[in-house]
């Protein structure tokens, strides 16, 4: 999988990719259907592992060809030694942790670096749901209330203080909307929060 | 030719021939010996298209098809090998090899010993995982391949793979290893026990030379499969497929068969007795016990592993109790800890660890998607040496 192929199937992850260096080791938390892995492996000659619990995802994965290792993230990273990795991502996955806080501490042992991504919950149309005195449906979060995995709604200002919190410096912070960055007003016009993060 | 659609159809063993004495691990050696073999599918022209399969403690070198004089005789493993199967046989050319010990042909226990012209019986050497992997390895010799495209095995057949990863690096690309483990538990270790002592003070074992008294230790065998077949189940499997049914329908008040569960157990003791040798059942279990690639390296899987250059794929199966995903995890922690390729699923499948010889969709999918990109890797790596 080459770049202009990645920005066709993910945007979001083909703005994520330039920030992860060649040849590294990297680990793809919710890998999903390995997409990205696919991608840095073959363009980039990264190397790693992808951690899924869906059985069709993790097929996927095998299909690409991309090493996935079936468990449940909230079992932690125990299966991985310290600064085991150059960039640990953990993409769009967040939302749905039960133990947000501990996982986040054991991307921080495993690697020097991480991208971690969530969909932003300060973006204005869920204010507007809000204020409409509804939760928010959207494009980013597609679910009602009473089904939605995403157990963990936050914004791009809540974020920091918890990576702060679990030894992680924030590196950037992007809030990207259709795999664009939004620079004016990002915690309002941004859906999706993105941040780089380096181990204290 | 084909019995059913998807079937390599009927098959014919062949037995290979090894003069040169194999060197044991118990520092014994084994003069001569005969390995019964089947292949099925065509090796390739640069023969890179060969995958070993190993089998586990009761299944034979009988892997896929059926013979023209048994045709309900299936391989064990005919749901994964066969043409547009997982292991596809129109793509790879699939070797099964009975074990030395074993009692499917190879030579075994009611084999004669050359030293003594009696059977072995229970003189027959202890061989271990480690001891088939270098017959097998002879038989690859044999058959011209350098490199397997794969070896993969179930249980004590995934044992073997890890095996081959260990002792010959070179030897393969890919090593799947399914429902294993990389050491027997306390727990294994005593459930084994149990049956070999069933079959060890069985009064018709002789000290392992029944051939001449002409008798069998049945009941000592029966029992041994009785316990076996517990642990092969899950408790959830089995309640659902037994649960406390009755088999008259009400308690007999006695110690007949009152439970289905009970007339399932002794049918399948019976005809295991029927067919299996109770020396390669004693030797077959302790390949299991002392199979433990950490052992000479203090204890530490990652450093037994540490010169293994295969990619791996490990599968295991959630309500699997005899050997856990935590054991398969252990060696999915400690590839990753020698950063190798390695994939790992955790199929949740309701049948303990009978699992792995059933059909699960998840699971058959996965080996067949593992399969088609080793393929694939042949493929392009057979046009990059034309171009």
């Amino acid at each position: 999988m080459n770049f202009s192929e990645l920005k066709v199937l993910r945007p979001d992850l083909a703005f994520i990719a330039h920030w992860i260096k060649p040849q590294a080791q990297v680990l793809d938390v919710g890998c999903g259907d390995g997409v990205m892995l696919d991608y840095l492996q073959s363009d980039k000659q990264c190397s790693g592992y992808g951690i899924e619990i869906a059985d069709d995802k993790v097929l996927a994965c095998a299909t690409r060809g991309v090493n996935v290792i079936q468990q449940d993230m909230e079992n932690g990273l125990g299966m991985f030694e310290d600064n085991a990795f150059d960039t640990v991502m953990c993409l769009s996955s967040l939302q749905m942790m039960k133990h947000v806080e501990p996982l986040l501490r054991d991307i921080a042992r495993v690697g020097q670096e991480a991208i971690v991504s969530f969909p932003n919950f300060g973006y204005w149309p869920h204010r507007t749901a809000l204020l409409r005195g509804k939760m928010p449906v959207s494009k980013s979060l597609p679910y009602e209330w009473y089904d939605t995995p995403n157990v963990r709604c936050a914004t791009i200002y809540d974020f920091s203080d918890l990576a702060n919190e679990v030894g992680l410096n924030v590196l950037e912070c992007v809030a990207l909307h259709e795999g664009k960055p939004v620079t004016w007003l990002p915690n309002l016009r941004g859906s999706l929060a993105v941040f780089r993060l380096r181990k204290k | 030719m084909s019995s059913s659609p998807g079937s390599v159809g009927i098959v014919t063993p062949q037995a290979f021939q090894f003069d040169e004495p194999l060197a044991l691990q118990n520092g014994t050696s084994i003069a001569g010996y005969t390995l019964m073999v089947e292949t099925y599918g065509s090796l390739n022209a640069d023969k890179s298209n060969a995958v070993l399969i190993c089998h586990a403690l009761n299944a034979s070198h009988h892997v896929a098809g059926v013979y023209a004089d048994q045709p309900k005789n299936l391989g064990w493993w005919d749901n994964m090998v066969g043409p547009g199967k997982p292991v596809d046989t129109n793509l790879f050319f699939v070797i099964g090899v009975n074990n030395l010990g074993s009692c499917f042909g190879s030579t075994g226990p009611m084999h004669t010993n050359p030293a003594t012209g009696k059977p072995y019986g229970a003189d027959f050497p202890v061989v271990t995982v480690e001891d088939w992997v270098n017959a097998q390895a002879r038989l690859a010799d044999r058959l011209g391949i350098q490199q397997f495209a794969a070896v993969m095995g179930g249980s004590l057949g995934g044992m073997q793979a890890l095996a081959w990863s260990i002792l010959y690096p070179d030897r393969l690309r890919h090593c799947v290893v399914v429902a294993s483990t990389p050491k027997l538990s306390a727990q294994n270790i005593a459930f084994n026990d149990v049956a070999r002592q069933a079959i060890l003070t069985d009064p018709d074992f002789h000290g392992g030379d029944f051939y001449a008294h002409g008798v069998v230790p049945r009941r000592g065998l029966r029992v041994a499969r009785m316990i076996g077949h517990i642990t092969y189940l899950s408790d959830d499997d089995m309640a659902e497929k037994f649960g406390r049914d009755l088999k008259g329908g009400d308690y007999q008040f006695g110690y007949g068969v009152d439970f289905e569960i009970e007339s399932y157990l002794r049918y399948q003791g019976d005809k295991f007795s029927d067919y299996f040798d109770a020396n390669t059942y004693l030797l077959i279990t302790k390949a299991l016990d002392y199979f433990d690639p950490a052992r000479h390296t203090g204890g530490d899987l990652s450093k037994a592993l540490a010169h293994t250059r295969a990619r791996f794929l490990l599968a295991s199966f959630t309500t699997d109790w005899r050997f856990s995903p935590e054991r398969s995890r252990e060696i999915v922690k400690a590839l990753v800890s020698n950063k190798r390729t390695v994939s790992y699923a955790e199929i949740d499948a309701p049948h303990g660890h009978d699992a792995f010889l059933l059909d699960d969709s998840r699971y058959l999918n996965l080996i067949a998607a593992y399969y088609r990109r080793i393929d694939a890797e042949l493929q392009a790596e057979l046009l990059g040496a034309a171009a």
